[in-house]
């Protein structure tokens, strides 16, 4: 028998996808019958609890949880969310309910063994929820309270050989979409280049010493697995410098209908049989290709590297053998001044190890950044407030056409004073020589 | 809210051990926090720290930014985790008194 009715809950154990009810539920009375005889270490109705403070807030529409919470472990100045009930009599079990997020193997790719690990630790000091995984990429646990905080640093660190992941003002945990692991559209090791950062700047991600948060995301393609141009102050997605490999024979067996438009994504709807001229050459961006009914060309540097074409005949067409990346800075939620999506700083930059290219951006950003950001002010909204202009200045990055989607339509032009003959110590008595007042 | 009694005096606080007042701060408070912020013995440089977050806290209403507290106080931030091992925010500002940090953290 369950602790608390909840009837609204309930209603939501019915319909086919997953339920998360069920599936809290199960866990709860996993933990009342405790079959593998564990030691809990936080009340053993921590899940029951949570159920009944959710159907609290489902019949009267409000949260109970109260503001903030700072808990964390000695040595970091973030990793741990502090969360406290603000009905703590009724729900004891969650009157500290603390989220632990844990940094993430890059690619998201596991062991059983591993997180059979994981959930020991977990059943035994905390409260055997998860969220697999937080938006940023960390594998996060839910629900603790503040004297386990270090004991679970301590098994974590000592016999998981795993860290925490970020939280605060800080690097916040890097993610990247799966890469080179199982796509054939991936740019470069997104995988190896999101451990790498990880591990570079571990002291950025565990001790906050920015204005604000900041986060990285890689990207091996346009495609945007990990939505990096989106939700990354700092955005590296992979691309490529020559031409498109065609391979002829292979478009001809998409025409003749052997191989499927984009692997089969659209095949439970008919859509007719495969037009290339439709499907391919007429939604291409730039308008660079041709099909004379055998051939299909492309005009490569009229190319955007859109994917379009690659995505629908991955089969026939694949990535450049000149690859890299391109690095976009700024994107965030809409707090304070609007939302923003990442803008192209670098057009292309090799991304090979050591990664010193990649490496040079980010530090010279953060130089900036750090001095003259203000208070809570994301790096979108310190680029928006000081300039684009800034931003090349302190990256040493040349001013590109690439730059801008458009030339700006004000004429608010403002000038170095170097740059203008005379400058601008000007005697208005030498004006008037020549203009009467 | 929970009240803590240390020395003869009293001291209201949150669940996560902050002063609920600025003005209930005392001396005392710090030796009754350093504990559990995982100090052993209060040095001047602690005591730099804490004075110059109460002076900016009085003047401006708000806590320091992190790069502001190096610079004023020259302590790179590795050194004042060394003072502080919960860093400026949980540590230093929870024993110089001031309101606990909001915010995305």
């Amino acid at each position: 028998m369950a602790k608390h009715a909840t009837p609204l809950l309930d209603q939501l154990e019915t319909g086919p996808w997953p339920s998360f009810v069920s599936d809290i539920k199960q866990e709860a009375e996993r933990r009342k019958a405790n079959p593998d005889n564990i030691e809990y270490q936080i009340p053993v109705d921590v899940c029951d609890d949570l159920l009944g403070i959710l159907e609290m807030s489902y019949e009267d529409g409000e949260t109970h949880w109260k503001h903030g919470g700072i808990v964390g472990v000695f040595g970091y100045g973030g990793g741990v969310i502090g969360r406290y009930a603000d009905q703590p009599e009724r729900f004891p079990g969650v009157a500290h309910f603390h989220t632990v997020r844990v940094n993430q193997p890059s690619g998201k790719y596991y062991k059983t063994d591993y997180l059979r690990k994981l959930m020991d630790l977990w059943d035994f000091r905390g409260s055997g929820l998860t969220n697999m995984h937080g938006s940023t990429g960390d594998l996060v646990w839910l629900g603790t309270t503040t004297p386990q905080l270090e004991e679970i640093f301590w098994t974590l660190t000592h016999e998981l050989n795993t860290d925490l992941g970020g939280s605060g003002s800080n690097l916040r945990t890097p993610a990247a979409c799966l890469g080179q692991s199982r796509c054939e559209f991936a740019c470069y090791d997104t995988q190896d280049l999101s451990y790498h950062m990880t591990n570079e700047y571990q002291d950025e991600l565990h001790r906050p010493a920015f204005p604000y948060k900041f986060k990285f995301k890689f990207d091996g393609c346009p495609n945007g697995c990990v939505a990096s141009i989106a939700r990354s102050d700092f955005s590296v997605i992979g691309t490529w410098k020559d031409d498109i490999k065609v391979d002829q024979e292979a478009v001809k067996a998409y025409v003749a209908g052997e191989f499927r438009p984009n692997a089969g994504a659209h095949s439970t709807r008919d859509w007719g049989k495969f037009d290339i001229q439709k499907e391919v050459v007429d939604l291409c961006p730039t308008g660079c290709m041709s099909w004379d009914g055998s051939k299909l060309t492309i005009d490569n540097k009229e190319c955007y590297r859109c994917m379009h074409c690659i995505n629908t005949m991955p089969r026939a067409l694949h990535i450049g053998d000149e690859r890299g990346a391109s690095i976009f800075v700024g994107a965030k939620a809409p707090i304070l001044d609007g939302a923003q999506m990442g803008s192209l700083l670098v057009p292309f930059v090799p991304v090979e190890e050591p990664y010193d290219e990649v490496k040079e951006v980010v530090e010279n950003l953060w130089d900036w950044w750090m001095e003259e950001g203000k208070n809570r002010e994301r790096i979108g909204e310190t680029i928006k407030r000081q300039g684009f202009q800034k931003l090349l200045e302190v990256t040493g990055i040349k001013a590109d056409p690439r730059h801008v989607q458009e030339p700006r339509s004000n004429p608010y032009i403002f000038w170095k004073e170097e740059d203008v003959e005379g400058g601008w110590d000007r005697d208005i008595n030498e004006f008037r020589k020549r203009h009467q007042r | 809210m929970a009240t803590v009694d240390y020395q003869g005096k009293a001291f209201d606080i949150d669940e996560d051990g902050f002063l609920q007042r600025f003005e209930d701060w005392s001396p005392e408070w710090v030796e009754y926090v350093k504990e559990s912020e995982g100090i052993k013995d209060l040095t001047e440089e602690h005591q730099k720290v804490i004075d110059f977050l109460q002076d900016y806290y009085k003047k401006n209403g708000i806590a320091p930014m992190v790069r502001i507290l190096s610079k004023v106080t020259g302590f790179k931030l590795k050194h004042i985790y060394e003072l502080f091992p919960s860093g400026p925010g949980k540590g230093a500002c929870k024993m110089a008194g001031l309101p606990k940090p909001t915010g995305c953290v």
